[in-house]
């Protein structure tokens, strides 16, 4: 646990993840660094907010039926988690690769759009719906960084945390972005069912119309 | 020659690359200034824009020394922005390029803005932070389009600057006199921090910045608050899309690019990711006729064209709706 031993693994922009030893096990350590560019007293709001809402959202969203990582400890001060660390890809490299053709691709973005809804119909909002979140452990699927979620059923805060998804389908897998998002969607209505499903991605379209340059400015 | 009027400016410009480098050998401007308090009417600022439209033209021409048939081609600003006001545009560009026999070329406003700082400041492959009265859009270049990593849900932040200036009886734009407000305090008041994934929501925070004048805090305290909060939201969604996309150039259009506080929160961002911040100079951050005319030729040298029917304005036209031809 003392930082010599840690091995950078990623420097987000939320966050540096290291991993390193927790009695004995190997573990995440994720740490909410401060930022620079922030004002101090925000900064500091920010961090300690962010810190305690991902460790209870990850053990929330366990409980809803949505693979995470286990949580060892929380010192919401330096905001810092440690937590299981899983041997896995990210869900980013597996749809840009194509890892295992195209029908486990597709597989893989069901059972996401199944998450979601697990998350939704548990209140939960997860703010950050990227491939690069979405970890593939062996045959199951674990979603990380809750450090965005929040509680909502509002239709509008659903569609957005869809509607995120979307954006990195369009971005980053440009080639496959109906395949990403129409399996995607595929999986959300199995769990969310028709009728609901169906108000959210209502709403989807409406967020979408609202974006900014689909409408006249002012 | 490029002719710009999505909304407040009317501006034309005639840039070259004959002598090898681009060279804007013109860009004039004649901005409508709406009364103070008030924002932009569209139909008195596309009057405006008829009333200057000749003499702006003709400017430009003599200012650039060119006489109309030396010019290769004209580009009009097509959308997105205001309809009333981009029709002045494209009557004026649709009338040059029938009479005197020259292509048109539809121009995307946001897209220009971004070519246009991108030229200027030697950016080769950038996220861009494109900020201003009309746009909050963070992009990066990919498969022939620009493509959107993240955006505002609702007001743009220029939006949000203006009209928290209006609330506190400034004119609009009220960019200068927020950043010399902001400058003089280090009170910061507690204000709605509010991003979601990569989009940031400016709505909540003006709101409740409002309503802080309204209980008459210090509007020096209230604009500095306002600025730390919105433009961190801002600095944390470039940093999120720069740690996605692993770019090493960071460039930051649009008229809020002259805030020096953005540019400091972004130098030290890009510091963090080995990343290097390029910044539109100051005199062509705004809305002007020399982006639509660089973004113009080159769409004119890619054989980007229009017919004269087919070129009506769009007014909500998504930069991320445009085949891009003139990127590899």
């Amino acid at each position: 646990m003392k930082k010599v031993e840690m091995k950078l693994l990623t420097r987000g922009a939320e966050a540096a993840v290291y991993l390193g030893d927790w009695f004995g096990q190997e573990a995440v350590f994720k740490i909410r660094e401060p930022k620079q560019y922030r004002h101090p007293v925000l900064d500091s709001k920010i961090r300690r907010l962010r810190t305690l809402h991902e460790a209870s959202f990850i053990a929330e969203a366990r409980r809803l039926g949505v693979a995470t990582p286990l949580i060892y400890f929380v010192d919401q001060e330096r905001g810092e988690i440690v937590m299981q660390f899983l041997h896995g890809r990210r869900l980013k490299e597996i749809v840009n690769g194509d890892v295992g053709g195209a029908e486990a691709v597709e597989g893989w973005c069901r059972e996401v759009g199944r998450y979601v809804a697990r998350l939704h119909l548990g209140r939960i909002i997860h703010g950050d719906l990227t491939t690069s979140n979405f970890i593939v452990v062996g045959d199951r699927l674990a979603l990380i960084d809750f450090g965005l979620a929040f509680y909502s059923t509002r239709l509008e805060d659903r569609a957005v945390d869809l509607h995120l998804l979307d954006t990195v389908a369009e971005s980053a897998h440009h080639r496959s972005a109906e395949r990403v998002t129409g399996a995607v969607l595929e999986g959300y209505r199995e769990v969310m069912g028709e009728a609901e499903a169906e108000k959210v991605l209502r709403q989807l379209k409406e967020v979408e119309r609202r974006g900014r340059y689909k409408k006249q400015v002012d | 020659m490029g002719v710009e009027s999505t909304a407040h400016t009317f501006g034309v410009s005639v840039v070259s690359t004959r002598s090898g480098a681009p060279t804007i050998l013109s860009d004039v401007r004649d901005i409508y200034r709406p009364e103070k308090g008030e924002g932009i009417h569209p139909r008195e600022a596309s009057r405006h824009h008829t009333q200057v439209a000749a003499p702006v033209l003709s400017k430009a021409l003599k200012d650039a020394g060119v006489k109309i048939s030396d010019v290769d081609a004209v580009a009009f600003s097509q959308g997105p922005g205001l309809g009333p006001c981009l029709r002045v545009g494209a009557v004026v560009a649709r009338s040059v390029s029938a009479y005197y026999g020259k292509p048109l070329i539809p121009v995307n406003h946001a897209i220009a803005h971004i070519e246009l700082a991108a030229m200027l400041t030697d950016a080769s492959d950038p996220l861009v932070l494109l900020v201003s009265g009309g746009h909050t859009v963070i992009t990066a270049f990919a498969a022939r389009r620009w493509r959107v990593f993240g955006e505002t849900l609702d007001l743009t932040v220029g939006q949000m600057i203006d009209q928290f200036g209006r609330a506190a009886g400034y004119a609009s734009p009220f960019g200068r006199e927020f950043e010399a407000l902001s400058n003089k305090s280090n009170v910061l008041l507690d204000l709605p921090y509010t991003v979601k994934g990569n989009d940031v929501s400016f709505s909540g925070l003006l709101t409740a910045s409002k309503r802080l004048l309204a209980e008459r805090r210090g509007l020096e305290d209230v604009c500095f608050s306002l600025r730390e909060t919105g433009f961190a939201m801002l600095a944390e969604v470039v940093e999120r899309a720069l740690a996605f996309t692993e770019k090493k150039e960071v460039l930051i259009a649009g008229g809020v690019a002259a805030n020096l506080r953005l540019r400091e929160m972004l130098t030290q961002i890009c510091g963090v990711h080995g990343a290097k911040l390029f910044a539109v100079p100051r005199e062509y951050s705004g809305d002007c006729g020399a982006q639509i005319a660089w973004n113009g030729l080159q769409g004119l040298e890619a054989g980007v064209r229009i017919d004269v029917e087919k070129s009506s304005v769009k007014q909500s036209w998504r930069l991320d709706q445009v085949d891009i031809a003139w990127r590899r």
